[in-house]
């Protein structure tokens, strides 16, 4: 047989190559779109968006400014975590915004408010966020109401909720949330060192927290029992019913994970300190969209999401170096959105991909058989003589 | 030159791990009833599937009417008059008999559906073929019987020319599958041509004009039906000659395992009905008892009941002693029920799981699958699954690592009652258990039953079959209307007389 094509069928190589195809694709759209708006800078431009942080003229810099990328990878890796693990059990949470303000909203208040440590900030933000996830569940489980459906009914209820609690935790002008760094400093996540290592006080343990969420979750998927009960369900509700699972309770653990892994991706990101909630805010975080992007970039699993979450905050933070004197503000913003909707192709080129190596491998065989035919035929011919 | 409807030629299709297909040619006349026969995976769905443009075949031609066709999709299919009934239906679980039955050909006037012209339609051609349906009733509330007739009318309702009916039999009752053998003679004389696959080999002596046979991929040959025999016919697909009655001694029925006492069940189709009404009977250990009738009786629903699929609505039910009235599924199971589902897909498989996985679905909890951390310990998956495999002649492409979505309607249906009996159940709850299976497994799957009641173990068997019941139970129980309305005695009982309690005739 071909040599070749083993390897391109394995699972993981072809999500391998399919992504980084889309990011491709992405990056040419994402320039021609520049070069549209205006030819001049368009090269430099994106060249900056790819650069990111290695724009910065020295190492110190380059590498606090990587260390703000990874700041925002985490909560991403999360959101990304939360959709792929419901996908994967059959169940679409597009509810992760919404979780994610939900961990947001009690990290801050128990933060702030109740002055409680970073620790327990951040159990009652997953907390939060496992709760509206359970409601989804519960929702779905004894009423069949659809969790796409609910999922964004309470995207907008958390929004506004998480507006309305965290009145309480704004800074006296503006309408942004305190600094909880001078205000509640014993709610800011601890870096462990990290800080020093990358020069950047932002930097916690908010980032290897996220990344051994991914492997614990690429272990529950793949290697429990618990994870074998939920992909059946998730795939045939009659059928785990059938052999004596508990169907209804392993749909709401489903959303309870997801919707924690959201809110623990929105508490990490506020507990760093990094940014501050807007209480004005009238449209829910992209985050949890970016999530279902990074999601299926990573070919929903657990360890490729940690790299095309990385990606795409890569690309989201290096929109920062366009120049402004060639484009408007919102080109940062356009280019990495359409490099981020280009990743959602990823199972669409595998399907291509697909195609195209069973038609080779049929035209493969095809000429096999006969080179075994005509070979067949001389012998035959040989044995006569 | 003969005048072929249909001809495949040289069709070769592979699939991982298999050539599903090797080099077969099949030749359909205008007019005939052509029967398609060969063991599980022998690569019958294979071949009618890409006749009717599912898949692509690798190697080989199609012609229509002498002339070479491209059949890409099923919309080619239907546009060259071709029409299937599937082994697994596919019809759209939350919609009408009506609304699947028009799906894709829907009658409109500038966009807007007419539906009352298609019920006309329909409704004339459910009274000219006796194919009765309701047609407003939704496909998951009825009985697979009604699907079944749901997926002939479809074909019917689009005028089809050429018909593929691909194991149509499996799911019907004896009456249901005479009134279709005459349709299909009916069909064929008004000029239809017919590809017919069955494992019974009853029914194709009775209906098919002529009968090809693959097996495990090849072809083997076609033959006239007039001049041959049913022996012949399943020595050609077997390789050897097959019992069609397992030898069995009589019962030495012992301890009451099941009993049953008045219990009802509420139907999902009729909201004021009860499906099964204050039903009673007991199973003892070393016996096969069966209930027979008709589909849609209340069989379903009552193993429903017994397995807790469903709540009883009143009654009571012991097993071993206990009252298990309201026991989880997953108990009963750990005591010692096994339930081979009737409906191997909404119930006996998660499609998209291995084989390996699916045959460990009742135990992968136990120890032996799942350590005390909770990690599933694969390499006793894999080796249980190799067993059951190899012991109950699973086959499939790849092994226990094919998707059970991959492998052939009898191939599933082997590997969920291999995963059934090797469970030692002290009942076994077997509903339909050899529906879509080759005679040659039929065989094995009657003789492993057999062994299990010889070894002390209770057996409550639920068949539509006459023959099956006939030959394998040890009482039979016939259900009409939900109750149960005869006991009867295998050996001094006639299947006329079953037939008459079936029908409602007659009630002791
Ligand atoms: N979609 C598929 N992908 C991979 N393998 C397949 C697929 N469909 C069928 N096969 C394999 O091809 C072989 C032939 O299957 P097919 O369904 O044609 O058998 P069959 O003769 O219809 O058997 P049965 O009587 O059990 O229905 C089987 O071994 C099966 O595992
Ligand atoms: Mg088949």
């Amino acid at each position: 047989m071909n040599k070749k094509n083993p390897l391109l069928r394995n699972n993981g190589v072809q999500t391998f190559i399919t992504s980084i195809i889309c990011i491709i694709l992405g990056l040419i759209v994402g320039f021609a779109a520049l070069w549209i708006i205006n030819a001049d800078g368009a090269g430099q431009a994106i060249l900056g968006v790819i650069k990111n942080f290695f724009n910065k003229p020295t190492s110190a810099t380059r590498l606090q400014y990587f260390g703000q990328t990874l700041v925002k990878t985490a909560p991403l890796l999360l959101c990304s975590l939360s959709v792929l693990f419901a996908y994967k059990v059959g169940l679409f949470n597009i509810g992760v915004a919404g979780q994610y303000c939900l961990g947001v909203m009690m990290a801050i208040y128990s933060g702030y408010v109740w002055k409680l440590p970073w620790w327990a900030c951040l159990l009652l933000g997953i907390i939060a966020g496992a709760a509206s996830g359970a409601l989804c569940g519960l929702l779905k489980a004894y009423f069949n109401v659809n969790v796409v459906i609910s999922g964004i009914m309470l995207n907008w209820i958390s929004l506004y909720g998480t507006n309305l609690l965290l009145q309480a935790a704004k800074e006296k002008t503006g309408k942004d949330t305190v600094r909880l760094l001078s205000k509640a400093k014993q709610a800011v996540l601890p870096s462990l060192g990290l800080d020093k290592l990358f020069g950047d006080k932002y930097v916690t343990i908010a980032i290897p927290l996220a990344i051994i969420m991914a492997v614990l979750i690429w272990i529950l998927l793949d290697k429990t029992k618990l994870g074998f009960e939920l992909k059946a369900t998730g795939n045939n509700v009659n059928a785990a019913k059938y052999c004596g699972m508990k169907e209804n309770r392993n749909i709401i653990l489903t959303m309870v994970i997801g919707g924690g892994l959201a809110a623990m991706g929105g508490a990490l990101y506020y507990l760093s300190d990094y940014t501050q909630w807007n209480v004005n805010a009238s449209s829910v975080p992209g985050m949890g969209f970016n999530g279902i992007a990074a999601a299926f970039l990573g070919g929903l699993n657990p360890l490729g999401a940690i790299f095309s979450s990385y990606f795409i905050t890569h690309i989201t933070d290096g929109g920062a170096y366009v120049d402004l004197s060639h484009y408007c503000a919102q080109i940062a913003d356009l280019i990495s959105a359409v490099i981020i909707y280009l990743c959602g192709f990823v199972l669409f080129f595998k399907t291509l991909i697909n195609n195209r190596l069973r038609k080779a491998e049929e035209r493969f065989t095809a000429k096999e058989r006969d080179a075994v035919k005509a070979a067949e035929v001389k012998s035959e011919g040989g044995n006569q003589k | 030159m003969e005048n072929y409807a249909i001809e495949m030629l040289n069709i070769t299709k592979r699939f991982p791990g298999i050539i599903a297909n090797d080099n077969i040619t099949l030749q359909l006349r205008k007019g005939e009833i052509h029967a398609l026969l060969g063991e599980n995976g022998a690569g019958k769905s294979t071949l009618m599937s890409v006749l009717f443009g599912l898949y692509q075949p690798e190697e080989g031609v199609i012609k229509k009417d002498g002339k070479v066709v491209k059949i890409n999709d099923p919309n080619d299919a239907n546009r060259l008059g071709i029409g299937m009934v599937h082994q697994h239906f596919k019809l759209v679980e939350c919609f009408s008999v009506l609304d699947n039955i028009i799906l894709g050909v829907e009658p409109n006037t500038a966009g807007f559906l007419q539906k009352k012209e298609a019920r006309e339609k329909v409704v004339a051609l459910s009274e000219k073929y006796g194919l009765q349906v309701d047609p407003d009733a939704v496909i998951e509330d009825i009985t697979v019987g009604m699907q079944q007739r749901t997926e002939i009318l479809k074909m019917l309702y689009r005028e089809n020319e050429i018909l593929i009916f691909d194991e149509p039999t499996a799911v019907l009752t004896p009456q249901e599958i005479e009134e279709l053998m005459q349709i299909m003679k009916g069909l064929a004389k008004e000029g239809k041509s017919i590809l017919f696959i069955s494992h019974k080999l009853n029914e194709i002596m009775e209906v098919a004009d002529r009968c090809t046979v693959l097996r495990k991929g090849k072809y083997i040959g076609t033959v006239e039906i007039a001049g041959t025999t049913k022996e012949e016919l399943s020595r050609m697909m077997v390789g050897r000659d097959v019992e069609f009655v397992v030898p069995k001694d009589p019962a030495k029925p012992t301890d009451v395992v099941l009993d049953v006492q008045g219990i009802t069940v509420a139907s999902k189709s009729h909201k004021h009905k009860n499906a099964v009404n204050n039903v009673s009977f007991q199973v003892r250990k070393g016996e096969i008892v069966c209930i027979a009738g008709i589909d849609g009786n209340g069989q379903t629903e009552l193993v429903y009941g017994i397995s807790g699929l469903e709540p009883l609505k009143g009654g009571r039910i012991e097993f071993l002693g206990q009252d298990i009235t309201k026991m989880p599924i997953r108990k009963r199971s750990t005591m010692g029920m096994s339930h081979i589902p009737e409906d191997r897909h909404k119930h006996g498989l998660v499609l998209d799981y291995t084989l390996e996985n699916n045959i460990v679905l009742q135990r992968y909890f136990e120890p032996e699958f799942t350590n005390a951390a909770g990690f599933l310990r694969k390499d006793n998956i894999r080796k249980y699954a190799e067993r059951l495999i190899d012991e109950y002649d699973v086959r499939s492409g790849q092994g226990p690592i094919t998707p059970a979505r991959a492998m052939s309607g009898g191939n599933q249906q082997k590997a969920i009652i291999a995963r059934e009996i090797d469970k030692d159940p002290k009942l076994l709850i077997a509903v339909q258990p050899t529906r879509g299976l080759d005679v040659g497994a039929i065989e094995f799957i009657h003789k492993q039953i057999v062994k299990h009641r010889d070894a002390g173990n209770a057996v409550l068997l639920v068949s539509l079959e006459l023959e099956e019941v006939m030959s394998l139970s040890d009482r039979i129980l016939v259900m009409y209307e939900g109750e149960i309305v005869g006991e009867l005695d295998p050996k001094k009982t006639t299947v006329e007389e079953m037939g008459l309690y079936m029908a409602g005739a007659k009630r002791q």
